[in-house]
């Protein structure tokens, strides 16, 4: 494959550093070539299309229900929060009842989902940075919330377990009981990330002011999620435009003050203690209830479009259907958080070190199946 | 130095001592790689090597086997001489400095009376081992790694001769069994702090470990200077790694920790005192390791240049100011 880059030689004393699609920090299957200057890294070019599975397509070919599994498939760390936007999009379409105690069990497991996820990316955020520990603590916690997903769910990462009308499952005492000993567990696990990572004076060395994002570059690629809020923007689609149940807890949106990969990291963190608010809330005020309206046999939409959005790890989630009045989608369009926050990687990262690269493209908390799809 | 009337019991001593120390620096590896992961696995909440042996003991020896039977893969385009004589060159230096290393009062290679300048001397030709690996490999990342490699060695080199010195100043010799003769009443680490802190940090440095691992920083450069080295090859670069931390260990106990003074450190049984103070500054490698991102290219050589060498040469100096007043 010739990129750009390979086409245009640069000045004699450049050369060309092809980094991944097998590489131990760009997590997954990204593919960046590099024309390097030294260890300067002059022009970025990402080249994507290594996972692509055309799941867009599939769900041309496929009865709506049958996509289900797809979403989880698209983002694997946050695999509740992508099918929670294509049942909300039909449900919206459809006009389908949802009982309020299946909305609160698809808060509750969206945010533990949102945890886990976010636990994966600072874990390999700071192993990007070299540190190897902290990740295994990460992933000690986030066990707890796999362990109780299995339980409710059946699956352990590619979750597909909401449902046009409900959630397929009920959550039972054991769960919520489990799910408050994790709040408080992991309330108390907070403190020792900051002081094994956070208030690390190497840390800090390596993160503070490297790949600013500001407003207008953040503004102008589309960026959301986290590393929008870093940058501070107060933007979450949770409040902004709240769906599900979700304007009924109380909830802050952290920001960041000058949008470099620090902040980034740190918004995450306190993204996580939010969640912990939003489950604590939402236990405290479970309905009781049937979990599941019993739906039609088969699910028919009008024609027409319609879009859905929600707040998935890493950024705003949007799905777009056009339905043709037959028992399949006509057109699919999915716009996923990581495709925007990956397309400022070349403006962000023209001119840094390689390790500031690494630094900066981990802060970004990429997941390229997610942008491939 | 009447090093040409070397007698028959000499010759045969040195025999004797290089093949004893060839074996120690597999053992150690063995030792030193078991540790490594276990302390690794407890500081990260998880068991590590469990199953061959109590506690997985054997696990080492049986990855040893392993690594001998694996094919070594030259690369495409690879320079094959330079690539296949890279590690036996990293091999090498790092065995010479054991001959010099006092273990106990009478445990020792050759007690020469240049042994310290001989070990700065010949641990600093791994650094062109490095190079030379990183250069055959015909691989971007390996050169990477090879080039922070040498600039590396390069600044840290300046700051560990000059902590040294201020220890011989002290001292007035350069023969290891002197220095360690002359801490029977006080460690050295108390006499020179500041030489003794530079000493360790730049030591880190010098062996590649983290949070100075640049050479090797796999999120970076995969694994640096021997990411195409497979099979024996590159467990050789392992062991030399962990020789050579055990040669920056037993410099620095012998030069600020006593080396082999200790409680009932008779003839022999000093080595066991000896050992052991060795074996803790390496776990204390290993913890440092487990615990602390990786520092940038750049943070490096600024704690090097603007940090650790002014600050050694203001305590050199004041050590000779001391030395001459007294």
């Amino acid at each position: 494959m010739v990129t750009k880059l390979e086409k245009i030689a640069g000045p004699k004393h450049r050369f060309l550093l092809n980094m991944g699609p097998q590489h131990p920090s760009t997590h997954g299957v990204l593919r960046i070539v590099l024309e390097m200057d030294g260890e300067y890294a002059m022009a970025i070019d990402p080249v994507l299309g290594y996972g692509h599975r055309m799941h867009e397509k599939m769900a041309e070919g496929r009865p709506y229900n049958g996509f289900y599994p797809n979403t989880g498939r698209m983002d694997y760390l946050g695999a509740i929060l992508f099918s929670h936007g294509y049942v909300g999009l039909l449900e919206r379409m459809s006009g389908a009842e949802v009982p309020e105690r299946a909305e609160f069990i698809r808060v509750i497991t969206a945010e533990l989902n949102r945890i886990s996820s976010h636990l994966v990316g600072i874990g390999a955020y700071v192993l990007d940075l070299g540190a190897f520990t902290p990740i295994l603590y990460a992933f000690d916690d986030r066990e707890m919330i796999l362990d109780m997903l299995e339980a409710i769910t059946g699956s352990r990462l590619t979750y597909c377990y909401f449902r046009v009308g409900g959630v397929t499952k009920d959550i039972d005492d054991t769960f919520i009981r489990r799910a408050r000993a994790f709040i408080d567990r992991m309330r108390s696990r907070l403190p020792m990330y900051k002081d094994l990572v956070t208030d690390n004076l190497i840390f800090l060395k390596r993160t503070k002011g490297i790949g600013i994002i500001d407003r207008d570059m953040a503004a102008r690629y589309g960026i959301t999620g986290p590393v929008l809020r870093g940058s501070g923007i107060s933007y979450d689609v949770r409040k902004s435009e709240p769906y599900s149940v979700y304007d009924r807890f109380d909830f802050d949106i952290p920001v960041g003050e000058n949008g470099d990969s620090f902040d980034r990291y740190v918004v995450r963190m306190e993204e996580i203690a939010q969640s912990l608010r939003i489950i604590e809330q939402a236990l405290d005020a479970l309905p009781d209830g049937p979990v599941m309206v019993k739906p039609k046999k088969k699910l028919k939409l009008a024609a027409g479009g319609c879009n859905y959005t929600v707040e998935a790890a890493r950024g705003s989630l949007s799905y777009y259907l056009v339905g043709d009045g037959s028992d399949t989608p006509y057109r699919l369009k999915i716009r996923v958080p990581s495709y925007s926050n990956l397309s400022p990687l070349p403006e962000l990262c023209k001119g840094m070190l390689l390790s500031d690269l690494v630094t900066a493209m981990g802060s970004l908390d990429l997941v390229i199946p997610e942008i491939d799809r | 130095m009447d090093t040409m009337q070397l007698s028959f019991y000499d010759v045969l001593r040195m025999v004797i001592a290089f093949v004893l120390i060839v074996s120690l620096v597999f053992i150690n590896a063995i030792i030193m790689g078991y540790m490594e992961r276990k302390m690794a696995a407890k500081i990260q909440r998880r068991w590590g090597p469990m199953e061959v042996g109590f506690q997985g003991w054997l696990q080492l020896i049986l990855d040893g086997v392993k690594i001998i039977a694996k094919q070594l893969i030259v690369p495409k385009d690879a320079d094959r001489t330079l690539f296949r004589m890279a590690p036996l060159l990293a091999f090498t230096p790092v065995v010479l400095p054991f001959l010099v290393l006092p273990f106990s009062k009478s445990l020792f290679g050759r007690d020469i009376n240049l042994g310290l300048i001989f070990i700065i001397a010949v641990s600093s030709i791994n650094v062109l081992s490095i190079f030379v690996a990183g250069w055959a490999s015909n691989n971007k990342y390996s050169m990477f790694g090879s080039i922070r490699s040498v600039s590396q060695n390069i600044a840290y080199e300046i700051p560990i001769l000059l902590s040294l010195l201020s220890v011989v100043l002290v001292t007035h010799t350069y023969s290891m069994q002197g220095i360690v003769a002359a801490q029977g009443s006080i460690w050295f680490c108390l006499v020179q702090p500041v030489a003794c802190i530079i000493y360790l940090i730049s030591a880190t440095a010098e062996t590649n470990r983290a949070p100075f691992d640049l050479p090797e920083a796999e999120s970076e450069l995969t694994a640096g200077y021997h990411t195409e080295y497979s099979g024996f090859g590159f467990s050789l670069f392992v062991i030399a790694e962990y020789a050579n931390m055990f040669t920056v260990c037993a410099v620095a106990t012998v030069l600020f920790f006593g080396g082999w003074h200790g409680p009932f450190s008779g003839e022999y049984l000093g080595a066991l005192w000896f050992l052991l103070k060795v074996f803790l500054l390496m776990l204390i490698m290993v913890w440092v390791r487990w615990t602390y991102p990786r520092v940038r290219f750049d943070q490096l050589m600024n704690l090097a240049w603007k940090y650790l060498i002014p600050f050694s040469l203001v305590n050199l100096l004041l050590t000779a100011l001391i030395v001459k007043c007294i």
